[in-house]
């Protein structure tokens, strides 16, 4: 093997939470020019780990060596002084500034708007970016968001780059683009760790992968003498089975049928157009499409959440009943007699209470039942205990508030209430993003059983491969409007990557 | 070696800690208050500081009569603190208490003086009903406004108080009594229509009682209700209460309601069963002072008994400072200030630790 050189060292590094401890006495190295996949189940300390690296946090107790050179971090500019810059999650920047004024909001000296959009250029130019400097951030996709992310971590001088769930938010497209940047970054000697759970990229991307469990260092090894199997087993400590089955829809019956449904933000931005399908029961249906393709809105219209301009939703019974749902709130549609279970996007803002405990949160779907002006505990109670069980969710007890769970618990929490109240049609909204794999694998069997005990499901999914393999037909949407409807079996991947960025797809090019 | 400076300490968040262990910070937080109080005493007034604090305590406890005040005084400041706990645990920031108590008090007083002549088994249910009432009316302004067009209800509510003076003050000259005083003085004091009746000999009891009513009432209601529950769901995330169909207009209405009446009726208390007399200072305060009552309880009626208390404490025994050594009576207010400064900083040691920066001795292999 030929010689490597440490760009950092992370040495005994610990860090407690009160009584939750993140980090472990790990150590790790970081090689120069390597790109490094830091691999781990949801709160295994990743993201911990970085944050110690890059000033957010700074560790109870250890060392960190840049350069075999002892230092202290205690800010994100003692980090940017030592070269070390890491793009969040959640995009830190300020909407109403072009991209040139992001990239230099907070340094020191003369601001010099002309010397710094000749400098950004140099840094696009040679790393392949596409930035325009004097573009407004609010103009911008999610993907030039993330560009401008970088590139300000590149202006700063930063050797050392550090992306958390980089793909989280991109097509398949933007990810390729961004996986040749950083090759070429790579290239030219930069340092590159990146968190990520699709195990796909990892083998696609980086050339070293290090694992971390339970805030403990479990090893690392060189991407090409591994495989997701194997990595996916060291992560969760035991072997897993990481295919998804996708069994054949029973007696599929139309459940809801959507016609001409049209939404309009209320700042009157169109959102949905003309959008008409029908969700089977028994069956799966994939909604993809870039993010803010109007998924949101059509699950929320659907939900009684959303006030639509115009278009019907129909619900349809068994004995082919139907009824509008359109005008209606989520209250009358369970007092109508359909049990529809959601499960939004955003799960502490809109599905769950993040101060309340367990138990309070089960209590949100039934806590209307019975006559009495006092709550039924107990019912609510035995469910969390249950869920906790079913599901394995990793709480020290119901008692405990949900915002403390990791990710992965939280959305077990959530979809275990969603679907014991025996759902008729579920809903789900991007319901394994930033889960790990294994827990990723605990939602698509629940989903999978509330198939096959006959329900209407409309997967709005970001992962393209986890779409291709789970659902049974996929509509794609595209600015709001129907791309097309594609059988599940048998897709390919890049038509329907076709089909998010252009209506119909594969036209020319 | 590198030039950085080791950081000495830093800040760590606290996990889950024993009940004795945020008592024991409390209790150091409240012990070092008197220390440095104590100090400032001996050095601005160059008293004698233990002499001070016997006088601060002798305030409270000095007679029968001053604790009965005591307690009177902290029901009442318990009373409004109840009063505004819903609408905080909904988020709903009503600093209007000053104004929907004086609303209740107005009311009542209406009752006693134009209903003078007749018996007190009319008069008095009249009362209860017409200041509950007004004090209900008083926070559904707000509330309505807040559920339809989404005003601020911080500016609402503090604007409903001002209405709510001058009307007060307004009806002073319509009723005064002596003709030409400005002031309506004590109302039917020969008659004692309209007033409270003693409990035990005791003129305060009946109101103490009642408060303790109200405060059990309180924390039932804010645990084991559904309505109780609607409220912490919409305070913790209105697009969640949305999501399991709750109406959250109806809720912050209902809520206001209840949080406009229960003020109501402290005013009723404060006319019908303390002061015989309406002016537009009756509720003194309290309004604003029950706002920290309810915050430094965390919104549990049973622990607001006890910070209504101590303020009470704190306040009469600044005031007898002030008399006994003939010092200004600011200088009582320096010390509750002091007292309430460390004892709302202690939260942050609750929450938080400093630990000392430590070095692997491990040394690099």
């Amino acid at each position: 093997m030929e010689k490597r050189v440490a760009a950092v060292k992370m040495r005994n590094i610990t860090k407690t939470f009160g009584s939750v401890v993140a980090n472990d006495k790990v150590w790790l190295d970081i090689y120069k020019g390597e790109i490094l996949a830091l691999l781990g189940e949801n709160g295994s300390g990743k993201t911990t780990l970085m944050n110690m690296l890059s000033g957010i946090y700074f560790p109870d107790e250890g060392d960190i060596f840049i350069n075999d050179e002892k230092v202290v971090i205690s800010s994100p500019k003692d980090a940017f002084d030592h070269g070390i810059g890491m793009i969040h999650q959640h995009f830190k920047l300020v909407d109403v500034l072009t991209a040139a004024e992001n990239i230099i909001l907070g340094l020191e000296g003369k601001l010099d708007l002309k010397v710094a959009s000749e400098k950004i250029r140099q840094i696009c130019d040679s790393y392949g970016f596409d930035v325009d400097p004097n573009q407004k951030v609010y103009d911008m996709s999610v993907s030039q968001k993330q560009t401008v992310e970088i590139v300000k971590v590149l202006f700063r001088g930063a050797d050392i780059l550090i992306l958390d769930e980089p793909t989280a938010v991109l097509t398949p497209q933007e990810t390729d683009k961004l996986f040749a940047v950083l090759r070429n970054m790579r290239d030219a000697g930069k340092t590159i760790v990146i968190i990520t759970h699709k195990m796909h990229e990892v083998e696609d991307l980086s050339d070293r992968v290090a694992i971390l469990r339970h805030g403990h260092f479990v090893g690392d090894m060189p991407t090409k003498n591994t495989d997701a199997q194997e990595m996916t087993n060291m992560m969760v400590g035991h072997s897993v089975n990481l295919n998804i089955v996708r069994p054949d829809p029973v007696d599929p019956q139309p459940r809801i049928e959507v016609n001409g449904l049209t939404v309009r933000s209320i700042e009157g931005v169109l959102k949905l157009e003309d959008v008409s399908f029908t969700a089977m029961s028994g069956e799966i249906l994939g909604i993809a499409g870039i993010s803010g393709s109007g998924q949101k809105e059509l699950l929320e219209a659907i939900a009684g959440l959303q006030p639509v301009e115009s278009g019907s939703v129909c619900y349809i019974e068994d004995d082919g009943t139907r009824e509008e749902l359109l005008g209606k709130d989520p209250l009358s549609i369970s007092e109508m007699g359909v049990t529809l279970s959601f499960v939004p996007e955003d799960r502490l803002g809109m599905g769950l209470v993040g101060g309340m405990d367990l138990s309070d949160n089960m209590m949100l779907r039934s806590f209307r039942k019975g006559k009495s002006f006092f709550t039924d505990r107990k019912s609510p109670r035995r469910l969390a205990k249950q869920v906790v069980k079913e599901l394995d969710v990793k709480t020290p007890g119901i008692e405990t508030p949900v915002r403390k769970l990791s990710g992965g618990n939280v959305q077990k929490v959530l979809v275990g209430r969603e679907i014991a109240s025996a759902p008729k049609v579920l809903l789900t909204a991007y319901a394994v993003r930033g889960l790990d794999i294994n827990s990723s694998h605990t939602i698509y069997d629940l989903i999978n059983q509330q198939k096959q005990k006959g329900v209407a499901v409309i997967y709005v999914g970001e992962d393209l491969d986890v779409l291709l393999e789970l659902c049974d037909r996929i509509l794609v949407l595209c600015a709001g409007k129907v791309s097309g409807i594609v059988p599940g079996r048998g897709a390919k991947k890049r038509d329907v990557g076709m089909m998010m960025t252009r209506l119909g797809g594969n036209n020319n090019e | 070696m590198n030039k950085t400076k080791q950081p000495l300490f830093h800040i760590v968040k606290r996990g889950e800690m024993p009940w004795y262990f945020s008592w024991g910070i409390r209790a150091a937080a409240i012990v070092l208050a008197l220390v440095c109080c104590g100090l400032i005493s001996t050095i601005v007034t160059s008293e004698n500081p233990i002499q001070i604090f016997v006088t601060i305590f002798d305030g409270s406890f000095g007679s029968s009569r001053k604790f009965m005040v005591l307690l009177q005084n902290t029901a009442m400041l318990l009373c409004i603190a109840l009063a505004l706990t819903p609408a905080f645990k909904m988020r709903f920031w009503n600093i209007g208490g000053e104004g929907q108590a004086l609303a209740g008090a107005l009311a009542s007083a209406a009752c006693m003086i134009l209903m003078k002549n007749q018996p007190n088994l009319v008069v008095l249910p009249c009362m209860v009903l017409t200041s509950i009432v007004a004090g209900a009316l008083w926070g559904l302004v707000p509330a309505f406004f807040k559920a339809r067009f989404g005003t601020n209800e911080t500016l609402f509510t503090l604007m409903m108080n001002y209405v709510a003076t001058q009307l007060v003050a307004y009806f002073s000259v319509v009723w005064e009594n002596p003709k030409g005083s400005g002031n309506i003085g004590v109302i039917n004091p020969n008659t004692m229509v309209g007033w409270f009746p003693e409990i035990l000999g005791n003129k305060y009891a009946l109101n103490i009682l009642i408060v303790a009513v109200v405060t059990v009432a309180m924390y039932i209601y804010l645990n084991y209700t559904k309505h109780g529950y609607e409220i912490s769901v919409v305070g913790e995330s209105e697009r969640t209460a949305r999501y399991v169909g709750i109406k959250v207009e109806k809720i912050i209405i209902r809520t206001m309601l209840i949080s406009g009446a229960i003020c109501g009726l402290a005013g009723l208390l404060l006319v019908g069963g303390t002061n015989h007399t309406l002016n537009s200072a009756i509720v003194d305060g309290r309004g604003f002072t029950a706002v920290m009552v309810s915050w430094l309880g965390k919104f549990n009626p049973i622990w607001m008994i006890l910070t209504s208390f101590l303020l009470v404490f704190l306040g009469r025994g600044a005031g007898e400072i002030a008399t006994d050594f003939g010092l200004n009576s600011s200088f009582g207010d320096i010390l509750t200030g002091i007292i309430l400064f460390f004892i709302i900083g202690c939260e942050f040691f609750i929450n938080y630790k400093l630990s000392l920066t430590k070095t692997s001795k491990k040394e690099e292999k």
